[in-house]
């Protein structure tokens, strides 16, 4: 399987994510220059970590408007499995392949540190194989992860079950305490409708080798790969790989 | 050339920490009437549009596509009026301090210039 990993201005995870792709078993990891259009058959898209174009404007805002960004909507809206993690959510915010917007952290803190947060999702294609209600431990990195959506929204994201990861303690209590940003509902994932299109805050290249102080990241890239081909939405595909309405 | 001033603020329900955090210096400097503080970005934009209308238009459309995020941020603008009667006001001081630095070597200029006073 194929992993294209966008490399925009600015990018700085992407390294570490083909890095922690090639020791998944299977897994093939390509870069994809953000002025591409070419997904060069990518069967998954990621959007890494960073700061793209410097985060100028808003964090995102310029990233959206690249040419492998106008790839990657059409990739998405055939139904192409695409991960966006910190800097990558934030472009998918803004590309509107998601919803919501991500802003200033609420505490005016850049937060580097590992954060527990639950998986409410066990059958998302990038989540197949955690149990819904498992605690993962993921390392966060970033001054601008506060998600806020208007209220409408937010209830059609809980009503579809759309939050696959949220902030929450060492025992899975999910409250402010555990909330390092502010997030509305402590949310740390989300999934489009569909469910092949993917945001989160937390960085699963950055525990994905047990040296590096935990494999939960290691995780996703497995669920992915164990995904079958048919619900990854191969092109002309219209199988929802998730049964939300 | 016409100026666009263009602000981009946060919604009136997203939270503002940085706000508050002003807000709150504000208050300890003595600054007790400080209800409320909001920060937001200002941008100064110098366009080519050939009306005040297509001016405005296009800074429309600029805040939509990329300026202001319309899920956090609103926005509101003005694009100067009298850039045109400023600009021209401008050519004209331009064009006289040009024939003046340039009036030993400039021949046309010059003669342009006593042309115009012998005229008038």
């Amino acid at each position: 399987m194929r992993f294209g990993v966008v490399v925009f201005p600015g990018t700085w995870s992407d390294r570490d994510m083909r890095l922690a792709l090639s020791g998944v078993e299977g897994a093939e990891a390509i870069p994809l220059w953000h002025k591409e259009r070419d997904l060069q058959g990518a069967d998954c898209v990621i959007l890494p970590g960073g700061f793209s174009y410097g985060d100028y404007l808003r964090t995102g805002a310029i990233a959206r408007f690249s040419p492998v960004l106008e790839s990657v909507v059409e990739f998405a809206a055939q139904g192409g499995l695409v991960l966006g993690s910190c800097n990558g959510f934030q472009v998918l915010c803004e590309a509107g392949l998601l919803p919501g917007a991500l802003v200033r952290n609420a505490n005016l803190e850049f937060r580097c540190q590992w954060q527990h947060m639950v998986c409410e999702r066990g059958d998302t294609p990038f989540t197949h194989g955690i149990h819904t209600g498992q605690v993962l431990r993921m390392p966060i990195s970033h001054g601008e992860g506060n998600y806020v959506a208007d209220p409408a929204t937010l209830s059609r994201l809980e009503q579809n079950r759309q939050v696959v990861f949220r902030y929450c303690d060492s025992g899975g209590l999910v409250d402010a305490e555990a909330n390092p940003n502010g997030s509305q509902h402590n949310i740390a994932g989300i999934v489009n409708e569909r469910g092949n299109v993917l945001g989160m805050m937390p960085h699963p290249e950055r525990c994905a080798d047990a040296d590096l102080g935990g494999l939960d990241g290691l995780r996703l890239f497995e669920a992915i790969l164990r995904t079958p081909a048919g619900a990854r939405g191969a092109a002309g595909s219209s199988a929802a790989p998730l049964g939300v309405a | 050339m016409r100026t666009a001033r263009v602000l981009v603020t946060p919604k009136p329900v997203i939270n503002d920490p940085q706000g508050a955090t002003v807000k709150q210096a504000l208050n300890s400097l003595g600054f007790a009437g400080v209800e409320e503080v909001r920060i937001g970005k200002y941008l100064e934009i110098q366009l080519q549009a050939s009306s005040d209308a297509e001016a405005r238009s296009e800074v429309e459309q600029m805040c939509r596509k990329l300026l202001a995020n319309r899920v956090i941020e609103d926005f509101r603008f003005d694009v100067d009026p009298a850039a045109e009667a400023d600009d021209a006001g401008e050519a004209v001081a331009d064009a006289a301090a040009a024939g003046d630095a340039n009036a030993d070597k400039g021949p046309k200029a010059a003669k342009g210039a006593r042309g115009g006073s012998g005229e008038g």
